[in-house]
């Protein structure tokens, strides 16, 4: 029970994906928005992680090693992934019609969203366990909601600041990615 | 912002007495780095110079960052940390009431991630040990030379960062057989703490900072630390008392949390910001990798603040919500 506790923690805060493998800097950068749309992609984002991080083990485990295709798995992940992404932009768009519009647009951001890939990379290469990756992915998609809402916010107020030219933009914006990620060094150390 | 150097005074009287003249040289060196800094960043955006000078936002980050590095400091320690917090984290955003995060903290992260040895190297307080490093020997130290001869019988592990280590022993037990614990924390911390409330007392009374964040900050941290004191067994994280008078607790919820920049603004958003600073304070403290949190804790909440500010919007009024 502790290691499962302490697995939850340290994916969420102390070993953030999004902040210490920054795989999944992009759609931080991109998803500027209302807060009620960055909410839904981050819930989004999170289903799509952890069905793929479960849909990936079985894949691996029961499909490409039994066959020794091991070497197939980024491919066949990434098939994983785009059809679960594809899938929730149909699930938006029939049970929530005011985000329909977007739904294009969010599958684009959960497809090309490296953590989703990164985490099924990641879970092989520690052979995780069945309860275990589960609980990885829950907490990578607990770790990436609260920095995709955090950080839309402070974006927000970032729109307002008088940035020296060299610096606006994405610079800016992955500057205060890299401030963040100081700030979330003081969670090292916790699990 | 004046009187906000002024009254941090106290407190870094108290760190002189306890920890010798690295204190001032640091002060000083700071301070003068943050005015040229500052200067040539707006030199160079081609702003008037004087007009933002004057409003001493820059010296009260020096000053800021300058009683939370340990008295040994060389100068490019400092050098780097200020370079970090005046360029990066304040004049990249725009400047004074622009920036995100809080400069002399994120300062005081940059350093003590790409310098862990120096930044942890810190003297044992006066009254532990034989003597403090005369004048002389600060600035040898300040100038990075002879440092690895005779050093070694000055510094020492800080109060909280021994307590960290008290594995089988009860606290009681630790707290004889350690000379750097005092009467309630650490020998010359409680005091130094002592002088940032002071300081602190001296703000809220002239209404420069408001209530709302520094009780919240320690209420947290008492309770959270009250809950975890386990009556002084081998396991416990040590007692409310130590923590409110260890460390930068003092400094950290009456001097850093309560930059109005970088806080909450509405009033239920300071209390909730104040809680949260606290909360991961006593985290780190307890949990974490190192033996202090301030800084970290202030970067999260900073990190938070302009949620928890668009969560707390106080209704218009005339308005239903």
């Amino acid at each position: 029970m502790t290691d499962i506790l302490l697995l939850l923690i340290g994916a969420t805060l102390a070993n953030n994906f999004v902040l210490t493998q920054q795989p999944a800097v992009y759609p931080l950068n991109s998803a500027a928005g209302k807060l009620r749309s960055v909410i839904v992609l981050a819930a989004i984002t999170s289903l799509v992680l952890m069905l793929s991080s479960v849909g990936n083990y079985w894949v691996y485990n029961f499909l490409l090693l039994p066959f020794g295709l091991a070497f197939l798995r980024t491919v066949i992940y990434l098939l994983v992934i785009a059809t679960l992404a594809s899938l929730s932009g149909v699930v938006i768009s029939k049970t929530a019609p005011e985000f329909s519009r977007l739904s294009g647009l969010f599958t684009l951001l959960i497809t090309t969203n490296a953590a989703a890939l990164g985490l099924a990379l990641v879970n092989d290469n520690n052979s995780s366990s069945f309860p275990a990756t589960v609980v990885y992915g829950l907490g990578t998609a607990a770790g990436f909601s609260l920095l995709l809402i955090l950080f839309s916010v402070l974006r927000e107020r970032l729109m307002f600041v008088d940035v020296p030219q060299p610096f606006q933009g994405p610079a800016i914006a992955l500057i205060t990615a890299g401030l963040v990620s100081l700030a979330f060094m003081g969670f090292a150390g916790l699990v | 912002m004046l009187q906000v150097v002024l009254a941090c005074v106290p407190g870094t009287a108290a760190l002189w007495f306890y920890f010798g003249y690295g204190v001032l040289i640091n002060l000083v060196w700071l301070c003068v780095l943050a005015v040229g800094l500052e200067a040539l960043v707006l030199i160079l955006r081609q702003r008037p110079v004087l007009v933002y000078l004057r409003d001493y936002s820059a010296v009260v980050t020096a000053v800021l960052l300058a009683v939370a590095l340990p008295p040994t400091a060389p100068w490019w320690l400092g050098l780097c940390g200020i370079f970090f917090a005046i360029v990066i984290a304040k004049h990249l955003y725009g400047g004074l009431g622009y920036n995100p995060f809080n400069p002399a903290m994120v300062g005081y992260a940059a350093l003590l991630l790409a310098f862990p040895v120096p930044m942890t190297r810190w003297l044992l307080p006066a009254g532990v040990t034989q003597a403090l490093p005369d004048i002389g020997t600060s600035f040898a130290l300040f100038l990075d030379h002879d440092i690895h001869t005779g050093i070694d019988a000055y510094t020492g592990a800080t109060p909280l960062d021994k307590f960290r280590q008290h594995h089988a022993l009860l606290v009681s037990e630790f707290w004889k057989g350690t000379a750097v614990m005092g009467q309630w924390s650490g020998v010359g911390w409680e005091w130094v703490n002592a002088g940032f409330l002071g300081g602190g007392l001296y703000l809220l009374h002239k209404k420069i900072i408001s209530w709302h964040i520094p009780l919240s900050f320690l209420l947290a941290m008492t309770l959270l630390a009250a809950l975890f004191y386990d009556g002084g067994s081998s396991q416990s994280h040590g007692s409310p008392l130590m923590h409110l008078f260890g460390g930068a607790t003092m400094l950290g919820a009456f001097f850093i949390a309560t930059d109005p920049v970088t806080a909450a603004t509405t009033t239920r958003g300071k209390l909730v910001y104040g809680a949260l600073v606290g909360s991961v304070v006593f985290v780190i403290r307890a949990f974490g990798a190192y033996p202090d949190g301030v800084a970290f804790a202030v970067l999260i909440g900073n990190l938070a603040a302009p949620l928890i500010d668009r969560c707390t919007q106080p209704r218009t009024f005339g308005h239903s919500k």
